[in-house]
């Protein structure tokens, strides 16, 4: 088995395809359309016709941040459950299943403690 | 066989260096922007060029790991800190970073390090096309099994080591944010 260098050909077209459509579109729209001068209300942002009501740019929360950290962590944790679980019938069972064992123990420690810590509860409870 | 090794290895070579430079090319354009999100977004291009090189070596496991979790998730990590900062154009231009040549020596030893390692190293291929190179290491018959045997027969500490350190980056990325809890 294993994958082909050849298969992935496909992956080069599409990724092909989409950047060339990307610049077409792109670019005919900038050959093509007409460039507005001097109207800075026609200029804004279109948001369903209303008003702007402030800057796309706004200060994001931490709690976003702190879940997309721990986020990465588990994420980094399953990838190396994707190999054992090709490679488990190739080593003694004992031995690979006590070794992801305790991985995951050490990991769902850290499970524990962020659930304790009430870290992903979004509101404050009264 | 031989052949059809040959006319592979081309396409191999060309895919080859089309990556590298696309992940040279990107890493500059990522250190020359001003905007911190045009910096990630150059960020992005330089992993998956080095996702694509990954799959002219035939490391596919390593190419699919590394779009999925660098390009990926580690992106929408750095875009958050970005978003978390909010730093204006302004803001930008007042940020003056102070130059601690100190500094600027121990990194460019570490960078020297690297690359005296990855030269010497691969010092047994020099003057061998891409072809040649795959074709001394071997065919890859299991891209997931080639990393999956040493990593859980030869390399049975590192592996557990990084169970303590992403308990240890848990903690800390909870310490940092939540102090008061």
């Amino acid at each position: 088995m294993g994958a082909e260098f050849n298969d992935y050909l496909p992956v080069v077209l599409t990724v092909l395809l989409a950047g060339g459509l990307a610049v077409l579109l792109l670019g005919l729209s900038a050959v093509v359309g007409k460039k507005a001068r001097g109207a800075p209300v026609r200029d804004t942002p279109y948001e369903c016709g209303m008003p702007i009501l402030s800057e796309a740019h706004t200060r994001f929360s931490v709690k976003f941040y702190l879940v997309a950290m721990l986020f990465i962590l588990f994420d980094i944790e399953v990838v190396f459950l994707y190999p054992f679980a090709v490679v488990f019938d190739d080593l003694p069972a004992s031995l690979i299943f006590v070794e992801m064992l305790v991985f995951l123990a050490i990991l769902f420690a850290g499970w524990i403690f962020i659930v304790k810590k009430g870290v992903l509860r979004w509101q404050k409870e009264e | 066989m031989e052949p059809i090794l040959a006319a592979a290895g081309a396409g191999h070579a060309v895919a080859f260096y089309a990556m590298a430079a696309l992940a040279v090319a990107s890493a500059v354009l990522m250190m020359t922007q001003r905007n911190p999100v045009a910096c990630v977004l150059w960020l992005v291009v330089c992993f998956v060029g080095l996702a694509g090189l990954f799959v002219t070596l035939e490391a596919y496991f390593l190419a699919v790991i590394q779009v999925l979790v660098y390009a990926g998730a580690i992106m929408v990590l750095f875009l958050f800190v970005i978003m978390l900062l909010n730093l204006r154009p302004e803001d930008l231009k007042a940020v003056a970073l102070p130059r601690i040549p100190l500094v600027g020596v121990v990194a460019a030893l570490l960078l020297l390090a690297a690359v005296v390692t990855v030269i010497s190293a691969s010092r047994p291929y020099f003057g061998m096309s891409v072809a040649g190179i795959l074709a001394e290491v071997g065919p890859t018959k299991d891209s997931v099994r080639d990393i999956g045997l040493p990593l859980f027969r030869d390399w049975l500490l590192p592996f557990e080591a990084t169970s303590i350190l992403l308990l240890a980056a848990i903690v800390g990325a909870v310490a940092l944010t939540k102090r008061k809890v």
